[in-house]
């Protein structure tokens, strides 16, 4: 069985609330090291055996079509063993 | 006129909606998203809600409705669309208006009411405003923040496809203030939210 992740970021011109707010948080807790966060998501997609060229192929449609939406978003395709 | 109005799951103002149809002047007609038969109307609403919950992102999922293969089919053939809040996001998602709607730039989910002011009087769906006519809507949503790339800022604005603005402070961080789009065409308008749509062409 192998692992197929996906993760989807905003584009770094799209600005990100998200990532803004939890920025703002981490001083509040005495976490000082951030210079900018960028929140994302990330899909974890099992299958069976190894996975093949057509179907890495499928999933990075997939990832383009449904899991991101390329007008605001990047994403990149890995395998996890 | 028949116009359709679409239920997804999740869909909160299909009924608000239907009355504004009514209100309008038109026959208001149920479509179901899961239904691709348009029953044969003129004009389709794509009302306001958290469609699937908002999962993903909000009208990722419903883009790929049955109903919706249907409305793409016929809004690129010229039928009048209108999207309002939610509806405005399954009609970006759906590539049938550029850009996307992002989360507010405050993270708060607004409810209040908001003036907007119309810049674009030629769609079919604001021909009965007057152009620069300040509306006041209820504003309702929590992503609402219109983005796209420059190069699509640069063509909506160049093209008048801008419909409406906010007035006074941007409430979300769209950009440009925008609070609706249209179409090159003129037939599909995105609005973020509006009450009574005094009339359709």
């Amino acid at each position: 069985m192998a692992k197929i992740v996906v993760d989807v970021m905003l584009k770094p011109e799209i600005l990100d609330p998200q990532g803004n707010a939890v920025a703002s948080a981490l001083p509040r807790l005495g976490f000082t090291f951030a210079k900018s966060v960028r929140q994302g998501k990330r899909f974890e997609i099992e299958i069976d055996g190894e996975p093949t060229a057509a179907q890495l192929a499928e999933v990075e449609k997939a990832a383009e079509i449904l899991l991101s939406n390329p007008v605001i978003e990047n994403f990149v395709v890995r395998v996890e063993k | 006129m028949r116009v359709g109005v679409i239920t997804f799951p999740g869909t909160l103002d299909d009924r608000d909606a239907a009355r504004a149809v009514v209100a309008g002047g038109a026959e208001a007609v149920s479509l179901w998203h899961g239904d691709a038969d348009l029953k044969s109307v003129d004009a389709v609403v794509l009302p306001g809600g958290f469609s699937y919950g908002d999962y993903l992102r909000c009208g990722a999922i419903s883009r790929f409705a049955p109903v919706m293969q249907s409305v793409i089919e016929v809004a690129n053939k010229g039928m009048p669309v209108l999207g309002i809040c939610n509806g405005f996001q399954v009609l970006c998602e759906s590539h049938l208006l550029p850009g996307a709607l992002t989360r507010n730039s405050d993270l708060h989910f607004l409810c209040r009411d908001q003036e907007i002011e119309v810049i674009n009087n030629q769609t079919a769906w604001t021909n009965s405003f007057k152009q620069g006519e300040k509306i006041v809507i209820p504003l309702k949503n929590g992503e609402g923040s219109f983005q796209c790339d420059d190069q699509t800022l640069l063509v909506l604005e160049g093209e008048g496809r801008v419909v409406a603005r906010y007035v006074g402070e941007n409430p979300n961080g769209s950009r440009n203030l925008i609070a609706g789009i249209t179409n090159a065409k003129g037939n599909v308008v995105g609005l973020c939210r509006t009450q009574n749509m005094p009339s359709m062409s």
